[in-house]
């Protein structure tokens, strides 16, 4: 079990407990901890929905193509921006801090 | 206006198979999709994609499993309407629906099946803040017709393949194209790449990268927008006749919103006796619906298509009984 950080789009940071034996990532245990994450492409990083700004220094699984590509069709996009499907839950990852991007109205 | 018995919203899979279930109770299928081709998702965003759960297919491509539900509902002669957005459904004295689309082609049906996925698929806009009051009067999400723009000056935003083609196709129309990429790398086809560099080289367009547009002005029409350089605090405004954003397309819910239907999260709601939402005659089928329990699986939609036929079939012939066959029974299917 490692412990995340995730910080809503009101400011409020939630203390996520997830498991790394699961093979989960940032955007479904977001989705399975209620918060307001689409995810709606279901994590093959093509739909930008789940886009996070990563506020530790972690050190993180570097970008697909796929990823990078999908970011640069995204909006609110920033230097720390990662797709949170992308972001697989491993140990080294405990006491990792996001915060989840802004959704597009439009 | 087109007749059919089962009107469905969608020629994904789910709607494909749709066809399929309602053929072999001889119920005609007509089907609409905002995309020009049949396929939805899996045509649209991952043809190349391997699915694993797919029973009889221990692996099948996307691409490869739409061809094979095209084969397999030929016999039935689905009609298609393509390239064309469901905008309205109303229902008239005789109880059938009348759906119209974006470019007003009429269709009449008893029953309506909405396989709409995650929705129809539009161009993402970027969030700028007075965008919606210049779409159409500067703003367009795509290029229809390149005539528009000749002599013209014009600014494209994107870095995919679409900017580039444009930016190189209308070099030679518009008087003056600005490109407006956020990064250096682009992600379109190198040779796209090597051509709109090439451009820039020559002075014929205008390339500005690690940059955003920001801002829009003009009375009523657009008339300039400001892009901000990386690094640079202050905006630069460049004066232009039309704002060409391309950031590929993502799917909405869209008019189907406004049908009267029960939504939740997005989701048409449904019941999971016939997969029926809130208004008779109206059935919603794989991922865009939702009840206890709904997992959005290709699997789960063929489901939902074959027990929302039986349904339709006893509203369309409520007199009529209607026996079931197996298909090893009834022998090779067609009308």
């Amino acid at each position: 079990m490692i412990h995340i950080h995730v910080k809503d789009r009101e400011g409020k940071v939630h203390d996520i407990e997830a498991p790394t034996d699961m093979d989960f990532n940032v955007m479904e245990i977001c989705k399975a901890s209620d918060l307001p994450v689409k995810g709606t492409c279901g994590g093959m990083a093509l739909c930008s929905t789940c886009q996070v700004y990563v506020l530790s220094d972690h050190k993180l699984s570097e970008m697909s193509e796929d990823e990078e590509d999908m970011l640069d069709q995204a909006f609110f996009v920033k230097e720390n921006s990662r797709l949170g499907c992308q972001l697989k839950l491993r140990e080294e990852l405990d006491g990792l801090e996001v915060e989840l991007a802004p959704e597009p109205v439009l | 206006m087109i007749e059919t018995d089962i009107l469905i919203i969608g020629a994904g899979p789910t709607g494909l198979f749709a066809v399929f279930e309602a053929g072999l109770l001889k119920l005609r299928c007509h089907l609409i999709d905002s995309l020009p081709q049949p396929g939805g998702q899996l045509t649209e965003i991952y043809p190349k994609k391997p699915i694993y759960d797919i029973p009889g297919y221990p692996e099948v491509l996307a691409g490869d499993l739409v061809d094979n539900l095209m084969k397999q509902i030929e016999a039935f002669k689905p009609g298609f309407t393509l390239g064309e957005r469901a905008e309205s459904c109303e229902r008239q004295d005789d109880g059938a629906f009348i759906v119209t689309t974006s470019e007003g082609t009429k269709h009449k049906a008893p029953i309506v099946a909405i396989a709409g996925g995650l929705g129809s698929f539009e161009p993402r806009k970027p969030p700028l803040e007075n965008i919606l009051d210049y779409e159409g009067k500067g703003i367009d999400y795509m290029v229809k017709d390149p005539e528009k723009y000749r002599n013209k000056r014009v600014v494209i935003a994107g870095g995919g393949d679409s900017a580039l083609d444009w930016t190189i196709y209308l070099a030679d129309v518009a008087s003056e194209i600005h490109m407006v990429h956020r990064r250096k790398k682009f992600r379109g086809a190198l040779d796209s790449v090597e051509k709109v560099e090439k451009l820039a080289n020559q002075g014929k367009i205008q390339l500005i990268t690690e940059a955003e547009v920001k801002g829009l002005d003009g009375r009523g029409r657009l008339t300039s927008v400001s892009i901000e350089k990386k690094g640079e605090d202050t905006l630069v405004d460049v004066e232009t006749d039309y704002f060409i954003p391309l950031f590929g397309l993502s799917p909405k819910l869209g008019p189907l919103g406004d049908w009267g239907l029960e939504v939740e999260k997005g989701a048409i709601k449904v019941d999971t006796l016939d997969y029926q939402t809130n208004v008779p005659g109206i059935f919603a089928i794989g991922d865009i619906n939702t009840y206890e329990g709904k997992l959005k699986l290709i699997l789960c939609g063929f489901h939902e298509a074959t027990l929302m036929c039986q349904s339709a079939y006893k509203i369309i012939h409520p007199d009529k009984k209607l026996s079931f066959k197996y298909t090893t029974v009834a022998g090779k299917p067609g009308m």
